[in-house]
């Protein structure tokens, strides 16, 4: 567990401080990823938001959900994300048409979205909204060997679906970009190492030339 | 030393009372902490470029710097002061918000890292459960600054560079982790401060990781030269061919933030390699010879030492890979080696081979596992 201050007296209050915190720049950044102009700004505030939503789940005591949201999404997934979106020359004026022609659509969609939302907050039968916090683990437990031990034992089948399905995804998007391109030149390192001078190199013994004065004028060879 | 924190501890509570004395007193403790890891840090990362200099110089018969003060010893100090004193220009056409906050992005994880990572069994800012995630997470995000630093600079050659180095940190983060997957295997725990106390025993070196996941080792130090877009892996800022890449529009400050950035990060690649492979304070010789068997905070600075000069050796030796190589190299080689060897590790653990002779050394129930 990341070490926090130990805070005993006040330890509810200053970890409502830092809870306020990180919730409002979350929802401050995932406000602004939607609005921001550029998108490479608007990338950048998503990394912010991921940072603040890990921040909430270390307040939960879920280190390792925490350190690997970081690890895999704003270590890697969002890097590629950016690499891509930096690439892009985009133009904002043709991006802005038809806002007003698909608003109906959008909405219907955000609007639904938004009451599929609440519902899963405010129904009871849920048991979201009184749900209690665990509260802090047993000294000696740890979360990641937990999180492992449920995940390989009681969850394995869905586990193991999981990981057939991102494989699936990673063959699809690689047959969908693989063009077999046939002007590329491509270095073969195994052959290259495994060739002998035998192979490029040709030895003759043969009798020492003598040195003779160019003839004036050679003819062409044939 | 103990009996000092105790008596400041309960100097703490009587003058600030019951209820702010603890946390005054911890918020204290964590900032003395820091400042005992980040103010030696950044002596090392001034020196050391002088050390550099030194062994790179005498390696191309050549001398290094010699010229301020004795044996060229204030030489950092002289670089400091030109560093501090430059002009800071930021290019009209830059993303200026941006292109400020860049360098404070890269030097930001490279230094917040230090706070999991431990010296001696007590001097450690957070014994944290999962340091080495943190670790891993810290160290990826180390990626921004440079990436932003590329694009805010509006410059061709910044943004080459940017991307070059995106996707070579993405690719070798891969087999980094994977190593250190095989490193916590071996030791069973994600906590720093345990992962040396497992590679404790009374044979010395031969307990230290380093033996069975050797090409783990190996793996993990040149993951780590990629990592940190240092030789021969530098296509990032590639001076001969893009100048310097992302920072080829920084100056004075600004700059110097991406090179402490760097040089922190190599310490860490050495740090861990350290502590996950070499047995961090752990002594080489057996637990029998009296004095050289004690273990101490020196072995783990000989250690990082060590495989420090082996950064700079690699960077005096060896001229730069062609980029379409270095991509060979982390997804070819490294992440299938890597993969292979998490499973032997796997096979060393199960049950009738880790009793077997030299196996149960490390992985073996009479081990103290």
């Amino acid at each position: 567990m990341i070490a926090l201050p130990e805070l005993k007296p006040n330890k509810m209050t200053f970890q409502a401080i830092v809870f306020y915190v990180f919730a409002s720049t979350l929802i401050i950044s995932a406000l602004v990823v939607i609005t921001a102009r550029n998108p490479v700004h608007a990338a950048l505030f998503l990394v912010l938001s991921f940072c603040s939503a890990a921040a909430l789940w270390l307040l939960l005591y879920a280190e390792f959900l925490a350190l690997t949201l970081i690890l895999v999404y704003v270590g890697a997934v969002m890097v590629l994300f950016l690499f891509v979106v930096m690439m892009l020359d985009i133009n904002f004026d043709k991006l802005r048409e038809g806002f007003w022609r698909y608003l109906p659509v959008a909405a219907t969609v955000a609007i639904l979205m938004l009451a599929q939302m609440l519902l899963l907050l405010f129904d009871r039968s849920m048991r979201l909204v009184s749900a209690a916090s665990p509260g802090a683990p047993a000294p000696g437990v740890s979360n990641t060997k937990e999180l492992g031990r449920v995940l390989y034992t009681d969850y394995l089948l869905t586990f193991e679906l999981a990981a057939v399905i991102l494989l699936v995804a990673i063959v699809a998007a690689i047959a969908l970009t693989l063009r077999g391109r046939k002007e590329v030149k491509t270095q073969n390192v195994g052959e290259q190492v495994r060739v002998k001078s035998s192979d490029r190199l040709k030895i003759i013994s043969m009798a020492a030339e003598k040195d003779e004065p160019p003839a004036p004028v050679s003819p062409p060879a044939a | 030393m103990d009996a000092l924190v105790q008596t400041l501890n309960q100097g703490f509570i009587t003058t600030l009372g019951a209820t702010w004395g603890p946390p005054a007193w911890a918020l204290t403790k964590t900032l003395v902490m820091v400042v005992m890891v980040v103010v030696p840090l950044l002596l090392f990362v001034l020196y050391f470029q002088l050390v550099e200099r030194w062994v790179i110089g005498w390696m191309q018969v050549r001398r290094g710097p010699n010229r301020v003060g004795p044996f060229g010893l204030l030489q950092p100090i002289a670089d400091a002061i030109k560093l501090l004193l430059k002009e800071q220009i930021v290019p009209s056409g830059a993303n200026k918000a941006l292109f400020l906050v860049a360098p404070a992005l890269s030097v930001a994880p490279a230094m917040a890292v230090w706070a999991v990572i431990p010296f001696t069994p007590n001097w450690v800012v957070a014994n944290a459960d999962a340091g080495l995630l943190v670790v891993l997470a810290m160290t990826s995000m180390g990626v921004y600054g440079v990436i932003i630093a590329g694009w805010a600079s509006n410059s061709k050659y910044a943004f080459i560079g940017a991307m070059r180095s995106a996707a070579q940190v993405v690719s070798y983060e891969i087999a980094m982790g994977f190593a250190l997957v095989g490193g916590l295997m071996a030791a069973q725990t994600m906590n720093l401060t345990q992962v040396i106390a497992r590679q404790d025993g009374p044979f010395g070196f031969a307990e230290w990781f380093f033996v069975p996941l050797f090409p783990l080792f190996i793996i993990h130090f040149i993951a780590g030269v990629a990592e940190t877009n240092r030789h021969p892996f530098d296509v990032a800022e590639g001076e001969s061919e893009i100048v310097a890449g992302p920072l080829v529009e920084y100056s004075g400050m600004t700059w110097s933030l991406f090179f402490l950035a760097e040089y922190a990060n190599m310490l860490l690649v050495a740090t861990i390699s350290t502590i996950l492979f070499l047995g961090g304070w752990l002594s080489p010789f057996p637990k029998a010879i009296p004095l050289l068997g004690e273990p101490g905070i020196w072995w783990m600075f000989g250690k990082m030492m060590f495989l420090m000069l082996m950064f700079v050796w690699i960077r005096a030796s060896f001229p730069r890979y062609r980029y379409d190589q270095i991509m060979r190299l982390g997804w070819k080689i490294f992440i299938p080696l890597t993969i292979v060897w998490i499973v032997v590790v796997g096979l060393m653990m199960m049950e009738p081979i880790n009793n077997l002779p030299v196996i149960n050394w490390w992985f073996g129930k009479q081990s103290g596992h």
